[in-house]
């Protein structure tokens, strides 16, 4: 059988390979370090990125003035210093910034890093014709101009109590005005090489880069923390593709890559993969929060102002504009099962809208941690929100307690409908459950009735947090009068349709401060208002997973910024 | 012949035009949008600009007139440009397709893909025809003996075993008990030496045995069933009458008529093997044309979308055409004329 040899000849041959590589597999070159994200990078283009994936990508060669630290704190990268009102950095108006630039600074092509580069983000950025992903931290920047070759001076056109959005985190770093200056408005399009390639100042070059494939870094010779040996890592490869489980299982049981990006995966399944040996699990949190929100508006479907908000307060929610009855929903909730069944490693039981950074934290609500169906109960009873007609359904004003809970389609959010279905029954509360497909519920299509900002159901859930570490463009969303309605297309921010004047006059305060210090003590108390009102109730402060391999040392995940903020400081172990 | 196969080509031409106007009009019409990955923090009207600056807004009949410009007269004139290295017009401004997603040129894109494609899913479905041919052959020769039935056993569990299964047991097996092969593919690797090559091939043995097992399970059932058909037939036991030895019998009498059906198939699926393995892609990180496909599709990048379904449609075409022709060199009673 001449076949029949030809498959063992073959069968050898594939031992051989294999037995081969026993020993080259697992152990990778020393000076390459590999990371692994499941979502390839498309651009290395900050300005141009579809995502988070290509933010990380560039976050190892462009870097910005200054970026916030895992605490939230502001650490200067190309800027010499932090501008405050304390030492005049920033005008008694709050109005201007002037960031001072470090002037050791070269970019990888050996060309001295000045205030012109800053100068030029902001134009290119701001450019009318091209469409810029990160606008949004260059809106309202009346100016940017070179005092001289390392002095940036910002000028807005109103009060700026946090002046750190243009120039600062991963989302805006300096690109080099040398090599973009020919990429100004839609020629940015066309530019593939320089957005393929930017050159940067931080501890990695692109050295070959495959859109949705991976990218490889080497060295940068000429970073500043060379002489201290920095990066430690000759090479770098940012690999995508695949999916979380696997990218977790590369690192944590075969040992095959030193970091996995973004392991949104069962808990139970990455606890077990984690006990191999191979590596960790890290988290970082930042501001996410996954919350219910209880509308106050009456969405019915046969009412004509379904779920618009009425000054008057003429349009309220048939019970939910109860507070007693708010209240006894939040005390019936476990947040602690949720938390640590449902999320594990990416989740804590939370009872504040706003949880990080940790100035930002009040520490009053945390009460809300233990589940008291008995007390809930004994609150509904004492009200005299009673069942009346013996259903196991309490009935305030006539109305029977059933509710519409609606959420976008999760396993994680379907299962957290669940549970808290379940508890709601034990107090006398029928809730029908309903989930939309994510692209839906979050598309803010005007003609869908079911997107979340439109809110036709009695009570939905979904994270959201702050875009940053300051907390105003999160705040502002619970000012009166900010609820999505037919003329603002449903693209107000006020979703659970809240309004408080005492919260409001807190809001315009705020507003107009700059001291850090008082503004934390006023995200506090606004906090407090809008816990305390129960009209949003915190479930679970998110964060985001990752893990990396035993032999990587140094790695400090960031919740505000690229995960990858401190890459030059990364070493391997032995 | 020739006056067939040119006529047949240039029916093609407006079969393909009909098939890029469908395939335009279908993605113009799916809901999808590039933007919809962008963080939630991104405000819409950031997101109306970005769309409007790739050209989402266009109106469809000026994308498509675009695409065909771009797509046939352009992009061919820089292939030639870069194989050559002439100059031909104005090529410094020559506008290219864009893909949305990474704004680089939609055939660069599929030309850096086909490579890791062609190594991965082309060496795996020449392998199992090299396999699937002879044990369909034989299977079919000793109808119900041990080779025949350890032969459907295997080709049964390639059939219905899927190989996003296969694929994670290897992983599993392979890669993290015993630590023979690796589970994620360099894209990067370039062969120069005997060094790289061994890597190179130790990397391809888990996506090529995969997808080698799922290739032989269909082509050798085919085989097979072909042959079982041949062998009763009037001019088999002709030719064994007349003396003939069984080797010739069946490899050249038998055979040759049962491979009409089995080219068909085999010549039909050539163009799958460029389109990748969308999930043994997947599983092993080979990022080809298969994840390349997958991940513009999840993204909403039409023009990337557009472009490879066409391609898929010219390769479809024309091996269509070329299992026509190696049927009339197969069997001399087809004539074309």
């Amino acid at each position: 059988m001449k076949f029949l040899s030809r498959v063992i000849v073959a069968a050898l041959v594939l031992t051989l390979l294999g037995t081969g590589a026993t020993n080259t597999s697992s152990a990778q070159e020393e000076d390459t370090l590999n990371l692994l994200w499941w979502q390839a990078a498309s651009t290395v283009n900050p300005y141009l990125s579809g995502g988070n994936k290509d933010l990380e990508a560039a976050s190892l060669v462009v870097e910005p003035l200054a970026r916030p630290d895992p605490n939230g704190e502001l650490v200067p990268y190309l800027a010499a210093d932090i501008p405050t009102l304390e030492n005049g950095g920033i005008s008694e108006d709050l109005t201007t910034i002037t960031w001072t630039l470090r002037d050791d600074i070269v970019w990888s092509d050996g060309t001295p890093f000045t205030s012109a580069d800053v100068v030029f983000t902001w134009e290119y950025c701001t450019n009318e014709e091209f469409g810029c992903a990160q606008a949004q931290f260059y809106e309202g920047v009346v100016n940017a101009e070179a005092v001289d070759d390392f002095t940036v001076l910002v000028t807005f056109d109103a009060p700026r109590p946090f002046p750190y959005g243009p120039f600062v985190g991963w989302q805006s770093p300096i690109l080099q005005a040398a090599q973009f200056a020919d990429c100004l408005g839609t020629a940015a399009q066309q530019c593939t090489e320089q957005n393929f390639g930017p050159i940067g100042t931080g501890p990695f070059i692109v050295e070959d880069f495959r859109a949705n494939d991976v990218v490889t870094y080497v060295k940068n010779p000429l970073y500043r923390g060379a002489d201290e040996g920095k990066p430690f890592f000759d090479r770098a490869v940012f690999k995508g593709g695949g999916d979380a489980e696997s990218a977790a299982r590369a690192v944590l049981e075969s040992a095959e890559a030193d970091y996995a990006w973004n392991l949104q995966i069962s808990p139970q399944v990455l606890s077990d993969m984690e006990a191999a040996g191979n590596g960790q699990v890290v988290v970082a949190f930042a501001s996410n929060v996954e919350r219910l929100m209880l509308n106050q508006t009456d969405p019915s479907p046969d009412n004509p102002d379904r779920s618009i908000w009425m000054e008057d307060g003429s349009n309220a929610h048939p019970f939910l504009s109860n507070q007693t009855i708010r209240q006894a929903m939040s005390m019936a909730i476990d947040r602690s099962i949720i938390a640590e069944q449902l999320y594990g490693a990416g989740g804590v039981a939370a009872c504040n809208i706003v949880n990080g950074p940790p100035a930002n934290v009040s520490p009053n609500n945390d009460g809300c941690l233990v589940q008291d169906i008995e007390g809930a109960n004994a609150l509904l009873d004492e009200a005299g929100i009673l069942d009346s007609d013996g259903d196991g359904i309490r009935e305030y004003e006539g109305t029977p307690l059933v509710i519409l809970y609606q959420t976008s389609t999760n396993a994680v959010r379907q299962s957290t409908q669940a549970l808290i279905k379940q508890w709601w029954t034990e107090i006398g509360i029928e809730t029908e459950l309903r989930s939309i497909d994510a692209a839906v519920f979050f598309g803010g299509d005007p003609a869908s009735p079911d997107t979340y900002q439109k809110f036709y159901a009695d009570v939905e859930m979904f994270t959201s947090g702050t875009s940053g570490t300051d907390a105003e463009s999160f705040m502002v969303r619970w000012v009166c009068g900010e609820a999505p309605a037919p003329d603002n297309n449903w693209l107000g921010r006020n979703v659970p349709r809240f309004c408080d004047s005492a919260y409001d006059e807190l809001f315009d305060v705020y507003s107009e401060t700059g001291e850090p210090a008082e503004r934390s003590g006023l995200v506090i108390e606004m906090n407090d208002i809008l816990v305390e009102s129960y009209v949003l109730i915190p479930l679970v402060y998110r964060g985001s997973v990752s893990a990396h391999g035993n032999s990587i040392e140094g790695v400090e995940i960031n919740g505000w910024d690229a995960e990858l903020w401190n890459i030059a400081d990364w070493t391997r172990a032995g | 012949m020739t006056a067939f196969i040119l006529r047949r080509v240039l029916i093609s031409i407006p079969t393909l035009i009909g098939i890029s106007l469908v395939v335009f009009a279908i993605l113009e019409l799916s809901p999808s949008d590039p933007t919809g990955n962008l963080p939630l923090t991104i405000p819409p009207e950031v997101r109306e600009q970005i769309r409007e600056t790739m050209g989402v807004n266009d109106p469809f009949l000026i994308k498509y007139v675009k695409w065909m410009r771009q797509f046939m007269i352009n992009e061919p004139l820089n292939l030639i440009e870069a194989s050559t290295g002439w100059s031909i017009g104005n090529s410094e401004n020559r506008l290219r397709y864009l893909s949305w997603q990474t704004r680089s040129p939609v055939v660069d894109l599929i030309i850096e893909r086909l490579p890791q494609t062609l190594w991965v899913v082309g060496t795996a479905y020449a392998l199992s025809i090299a396999i699937a041919v002879p044990v369909g052959v034989l299977s079919a020769y000793s109808q119900y003996s041990l080779f025949d039935q350890v032969g459907t056993f295997l080709s049964m569990i390639g059939f219905s075993v899927p190989t996003f299964f296969t694929g994670l047991l290897f992983i599993v097996i392979f890669s993290v008990e015993l630590n023979w092969f690796p589970s994620i593919y360099d894209t990067t690797l370039v062969v120069s030496d005997v060094e790289t090559f061994m890597r190179q091939m130790r990397q391809m043995v888990m996506p090529v045995t995969v997808l080698t097992l799922f290739y032989t399970a269909q082509i050798s059932r085919y085989t097979r069933s072909a042959m079982l058909d041949n062998l009763n037939q009037d001019y088999v036991r002709t030719a064994r009458a007349k003396g003939l030895s069984e080797q010739t019998v069946v490899s050249v009498h038998a055979l040759r008529n049962s491979m009409i059906p089995v080219v068909t198939l085999i010549a039909l699926g050539i163009p799958t093997v460029f389109q990748g393995a969308i999930i043994t892609e997947q599983i092993f990180r080979i990022n080809g044309l298969g994840q390349l496909l997958i991940i513009a599709i999840q993204g909403g990048d039409l023009p990337t979308v557009q472009t490879l379904t066409f391609i898929f449609a010219v390769l479809i075409v024309f091996f269509n055409l070329f299992a026509d022709i190696i049927y009339a060199l197969l069997d001399p009673r087809i004539r074309y004329s």
